[in-house]
């Protein structure tokens, strides 16, 4: 006895523990003041969707025909970094680049991109940045004179930073410390990853064309001991070289090899960067877009709190009046369901949509499908002249077999309802999936616990009104 | 028990009802929306919102032939239309920008033409693929039950009424013209998974008063498993009614055809799995036993 009102009272805890946690990790829910534990809570923020946060979704089609069908992957893992990088460059929090890969079973295979700017409500820039080709430059240092200059204005605008002056960017630091060449990413012919045959390093070698032979050839010349800086879509906001190797010797075959500490993911990516010089597909079609504003994603978030915030109230309200002490108890469950949900929410990143919310309000209902169940065989057993724990015990044994193969339909389908998935549907069946395995647990061990826990047993007046329901007292 | 006794009665009313489903599909038929179709849709928002036929003649002459406009709310207006390129979208858009008004960008969506395509097969294969996996999993559970009636044909019956309980309110949805989406869908697959809910907690009665023999006679062992579940069934479903009420009332805009739909496909599929699985089940006993 002792033991399970231990166990109760532990659940309980761990519970508000719970329903605190979230509490601390949304600021808005404390406006203002700071809340023990917020910094380590606030890692953990709901992950929102494009249509409650606002911003734009594209999905592009990739043309790999002319792709050999062994290199498809790496074509579309070489496309989806380059638009990463420039989704980057685009100042976007949490922007999704990802491939997917349709049909199969229900058509030919076709390669496709989506891209997720969350707050970015500007599409024609958006599309226009993506569907550029991506442009790759070698660049060579500039003089000593003009290097120095560059570090000198640098180091003055770093001091001013540090001071906190207005910051007024000079054109020298603008222009960076590398100069443009005639050299670019069309006259490059290939980059392929090999490793050293004695090191077993990685190494990347490039080969170019005929003119980009001689080009190249010219610049390492004028450049040996220099660095030359390789950029990929600099002008689309990547600062940084993607590669920076010091030229040993002049190259006149038009074959060269960048070494140096990489590990072999590194070079991969590396060669995947060197060869986008052109996009690595034929073409990309942009098949569909959409671009929902950020007030209109706030207001349907709002929404979808305050419906689920009404039901649960409802529901609360419903199991209290007609299933008297066990139905308070169900609430309880219903509320620990309620914070271990978000909880999942939070820890595994799951994105909420309208859609994923209405799957989670709608498993709010069916959460409290086995309580009921249970509490109708509970009943069932005090009418036969049960006490109140062999009624108990009896009601859950004989509810479970009901409530597992029940269940299992449910997950069953929101399995093929993951399957099915475009974004949209995949949020609600993730929620509502997850819901209905949660719920079985809360409805169970915990809604079990707290009953047992309870100090009324035997079979008198107050157990009869307690554990009646509706309009009626047990006989 | 009453409805097992006037079961005739039950299923006429449902006979009646798919059969003016079936009516209405075929007469009306289903108002695909554009993610099934593909096509584009904007919403806008002004501060003075222009009549619908300023804004008609306007995209006409843009090149928008057959373009709907709706309004929706009070200040907003909605345009459907056929898939668009960026381009073509910055064109309604800047069509839409009626001179002298402030209007707002809302949001937007343009799906091609394969992407619908390739949602309609993928929609067929989840509602079969739905049905398959809940038939054979009820034949698994339901094994061991073969007097007087083999466990397949719970899941047949299972079948029948699951198809039941997503035809009606899909012919409640076409009646009322509400466009067929994604979300449409979503909702008919979730009506099943809730349904057979209640239809598998029925026939768990059913199974465990055979295993304790309350009575000889099936219909009588029907009886009294509907009787010992009935409250739990409506309960269950009021409930799921509930916040699906809510979610409807107070939800996104974005979920209300959705929550109705589920709301709909729950009250019916609650009826189905107390008025009709379980008198088939004697009507499927009786034919065998003559």
């Amino acid at each position: 006895m002792w033991k399970t009102r231990i166990g109760a009272i532990l659940l309980l805890i761990i519970g508000a523990g719970i329903g605190y946690f979230i509490y601390a990790s949304e600021p808005k829910l404390h406006e203002g003041k700071t809340v023990s534990g917020q910094a380590f809570a606030e890692k953990f923020p709901f992950k929102l969707g494009l249509d409650l946060s606002g911003g734009v979704q594209l999905v592009y089609q990739a043309d790999v025909t002319s792709v050999k069908p062994g290199e498809v992957k790496n074509a579309m893992d070489s496309l989806r970094d380059v638009i990463e990088r420039r989704v980057n460059a685009f100042g976007v929090s949490e922007p999704i680049v990802q491939i997917q890969e349709k049909g199969g079973i229900t058509g030919p295979v076709e390669e496709r991109l989506l891209v997720e700017l969350p707050g970015v409500t500007d599409v024609k820039k958006a599309v226009d940045m993506i569907g550029q080709t991506p442009k790759l430059e070698f660049m060579t240092e500039r003089s000593k004179a003009e290097l120095d200059a560059y570090n000198k204005a640098l180091e003055k605008l770093q001091a001013d930073q540090t001071a906190g002056k207005p910051l007024n960017i000079p054109a020298v630091v603008l222009a960076g410390p590398y100069k443009p060449t005639e050299l670019n990413g069309r006259f490059l012919e290939r980059a392929v990853l090999e490793f050293d045959q004695t090191t077993r390093e990685p190494i990347v070698s490039i080969v170019f064309n005929k003119q980009g032979s001689d080009l190249f050839a010219e610049l390492t010349k004028a450049n040996v001991g220099k660095t030359i800086a390789i950029y990929l879509d600099r002008e689309l906001g990547n600062p940084e070289p993607i590669s920076a190797p010091v030229v040993r010797e002049a190259i006149l075959g038009g074959k060269a090899q960048i070494t140096g500490k990489f590990t072999a993911l590194e070079a991969k990516t590396l060669v995947g960067r060197l060869n986008s010089g052109a996009l690595p597909v034929d073409k990309l079609d942009l098949l569909s877009t959409q671009t929902i504003s950020a007030p209109l994603g706030a207001q349907a978030l709002m929404a979808g709190v305050w419906a689920g915030v009404w039901g649960l109230v409802i529901v609360a309200g419903f199991l209290v009046l007609w299933y008297r002490l066990p139905g308070l108890v169900s609430v309880f469950a219903l509320a620990i369901y309620v914070v271990i949900m978000l909880a999942l929410f939070k820890f595994l990143g799951v994105t909420l949509t309208a859609a994923g919310i209405a799957g989670f309000i709608l498993s709010m209902g069916m959460a409290v499908d086995a309580n009921i169940l249970i509490f109708e065989r509970t009943k069932e057993e005090l009418r036969k002249g049960h006490g109140v724990h062999e009624a108990l015990r009896e009601g859950f044994a004989r509810a479970w077999t009901s409530i597992r193969d029940s269940n299992i339909s449910s997950i069953i389908t929101a399995i093929i309802l993951f399957w099915f998935g475009t974004s949209l549907i995949k949020g609600f069946a993730l929620t509502f999936g997850l819901g209905v395995i949660v719920s079985m647990f809360t409805a169970i061990s915990i809604s079990r616990t707290l009953l047992f826990a309870l100090p009324f047993n035997g079979h008198g007046v107050v157990v009869r009104t307690l554990f009646g329901s509706g309009f009626f007292r047990l006989k | 028990m009453f409805i097992v006794k006037y079961r005739k009665i039950f299923f006429t009313i449902s006979i009646i009802t798919i059969a003016l489903s079936f009516f209405a599909m075929a007469t009306k038929g289903f108002n695909a929306g554009i993610d099934f179709k593909g096509g584009s849709i904007i919403e806008v928002s002004y501060d003075k919102r222009p009549d619908v036929e300023t804004l008609t003649k306007a995209l006409e002459k843009a090149g928008f032939e057959g373009a709907r406009v709706q309004m929706a709310g009070e200040s907003d207006v909605m345009v459907k239309t056929r898939a668009l390129s960026e381009v073509e979208r910055q064109n309604l858009s800047s069509t839409l920008a009626i001179k002298g008004l402030q209007m707002e960008e809302k949001q937007f969506s343009s799906i091609g033409p394969t992407i619908g395509k390739e949602l309609r097969s993928k929609a067929w294969y989840a509602i079969i693929l739905v049905i398959l996996g809940i038939v054979l999993f009820i034949a698994y559970a339901f094994r061991h039950v073969s007097e007087p009636i083999s466990s397949w044909k719970y899941g047949m019956i299972t079948t029948a009424t699951l198809l039941h309980d997503i035809i009606v309110p899909a012919g409640v949805f076409v009646w009322l013209g509400k466009e067929v989406d994604v979300l449409f869908i979503v909702a008919l697959l979730s009506i099943m998974g809730v349904s057979v809910h209640d239809t598998i907690v029925v026939f768990d009665r059913i199974r465990e008063n055979l295993r304790l023999k309350v009575s000889n006679d099936f219909a009588t062992t029907v009886g009294t498993s509907l009787r010992q579940t009935f409250t739990r069934s409506i309960n269950t479903s009021l409930t799921v009614m509930i916040v699906l009420a809510t979610l409807f009332f107070f939800g996104p805009a974005s979920t209300k055809d959705f929550s109705l739909i589920l709301w709909i496909g729950i009250a019916v599929g609650t009826y189905s799995s107390v008025f009709i699985a379980s008198p088939l089940l004697v009507v499927l006993e009786k034919r065998q036993s003559r």
